[in-house]
């Protein structure tokens, strides 16, 4: 069997284990990014309680490797006596970094909204809820937008730490394909352009974007 | 405590892939820089191609087909070679980047006037537009590097001693291993917290400068 064939005969695991890791993905900013939301607001309020714990919890998750995230939920939960899924520790692992990554890039793009419009909106005695909702959110979050899409690559990338908790996403597909058939340069090669065929073009679409809202402030 | 004691010893390692990884990026991305600012497009594409490869594809599968994919041809790789010339190659891309926009961040004034001098490009490289250059990329590679202590973590799935192949080790072992997590988890937050600051300190500098 030559390498086409062989990655031929492979491809459906292979994409199957690459449905994982975007499911991985998604599941992670949708969840985390409302989270590094919420962090990036305790970051900017005036309670020094919630800013402190908001920083610690910001500078723990983006301090510690991805991995040892995973790793401290996936032996930690049992100590609690739960015992959850592989899966949903990798959920949780991967829900915190990502929240404690985008709180940054939130908070810079909160940051960057002008103190006009807030003041503006207080001028009009809109509620303090309604600000956030209205002005200091929307302008705030598409600052952050070229930064959220280029941690969305990363966090993809990031899937594949998984593997080493035991989840079934692609990089442990290919693993225990190359276990079985001993041809690992072939079958993590093609691991490697299933993440860059996502990966590249992504990339450029983030480039492209960024260039785009850069041209209209 | 005996699992402490291995995680602390297991520190050198650490750094020892973290500064050979970032010693191999750094040389691997000179030649790309190179290779990239060339005319000829035979030079330019293939370091391009290089740059986007080794971004694009996470440093776990790059160390699993060096080590296990290489390893079973022709090049033997000790776990540590592999850990140190994968994360390298991982670095090279990321560092070529920042070089780019150290190199782009010089003014373009600067490089006409070491060519109307009639300087050679040695000279003008080393002695003006480099030193330049580097200061404009020094937070991106301190960042870069605090980031590759972090990332040298993923040298353990192929056997490498460091941290994060010890605790887990323990972990595995006994029940209450997790603390031996806690540990690597403390130390490298202890390396990345004092850049944090200093970032945060710029940034409210910045800002006031800008006032």
């Amino acid at each position: 069997m030559n390498t086409v064939e062989f990655w031929a005969s492979r491809f459906l695991e292979m994409l199957g284990g690459l449905g994982v890791s975007l499911q991985l993905t998604v599941g992670a900013l949708v969840m985390g990014i409302p989270l590094g939301l919420l962090l990036a607001l305790g970051l900017l309020g005036k309670s020094k309680i919630v800013y402190y714990l908001c920083l610690a919890l910001v500078e723990v998750g983006r301090g510690a490797p991805a991995l040892v995230v995973l790793y401290v939920v996936y032996y930690g939960l049992p100590i609690l006596s739960l015992r959850p899924e592989a899966m949903v520790c990798a959920y949780i692992g991967l829900t915190y970094t990502t929240a404690a990554y985008t709180s940054e890039y939130i908070r810079g793009g909160l940051k960057a909204v002008s103190p006009g419009s807030i003041e503006a909106a207080h001028a009009l005695a809109m509620p303090q809820l309604d600000v956030l909702r209205f002005v200091l959110i929307p302008q705030g979050l598409r600052v952050a937008i070229p930064s959220l899409m280029g941690f969305a690559i990363q966090i993809f990338q990031a899937t594949s730490l998984t593997y080493s908790i035991t989840v079934r996403e692609v990089t442990a597909i290919s693993y225990s394909i190359g276990s079985n058939t001993f041809r690992y340069l072939e079958i993590f090669a093609l691991a490697g352009i299933l993440y860059a065929v996502i990966t590249i073009p992504a990339t450029w679409l983030t480039n492209k974007v960024e260039a785009r809202l850069a041209l209209r402030h | 405590m005996s699992g402490f004691l291995a995680v602390l010893a297991a520190v050198p390692i650490t750094l020892l892939v973290t500064i050979g990884a970032f010693a191999v990026g750094i040389v691997l991305a000179l030649g790309l820089t190179f290779m990239r600012r060339s005319k000829q497009p035979w030079l330019r594409f293939p370091a391009q191609a290089f740059v986007d490869l080794a971004r694009g594809i996470p440093p776990i599968v790059w160390l699993l087909f060096l080590y296990f994919g290489l390893g079973m041809g022709v090049i033997k790789l000790s776990p540590l070679q592999a850990g140190v010339l994968g994360l390298g190659v991982v670095s090279a891309g990321y560092l070529a980047e920042i070089f780019r926009g150290g190199l782009l961040a010089v003014h373009k004034g600067q490089y006409e006037a070491g060519e109307a001098l009639g300087l050679s490009a040695w000279t003008r490289y080393s002695k003006i537009i480099a030193p330049q250059a580097f200061k404009a990329m020094l937070p991106a590679l301190a960042t870069y590097f605090i980031g590759l202590v972090k990332d040298s973590s993923i040298a353990s799935v192929i056997g490498v001693k460091e941290m994060v192949f010890t605790a887990n080790q323990y972990a595995r072992r006994s029940d209450d291993g997790i603390y031996t997590f806690f540990l690597a988890a403390a130390i490298y937050i202890a390396v990345s917290i004092p850049f944090a600051v200093v970032a945060r300190r710029m940034e409210t500098k910045l800002q006031e400068s800008a006032k």
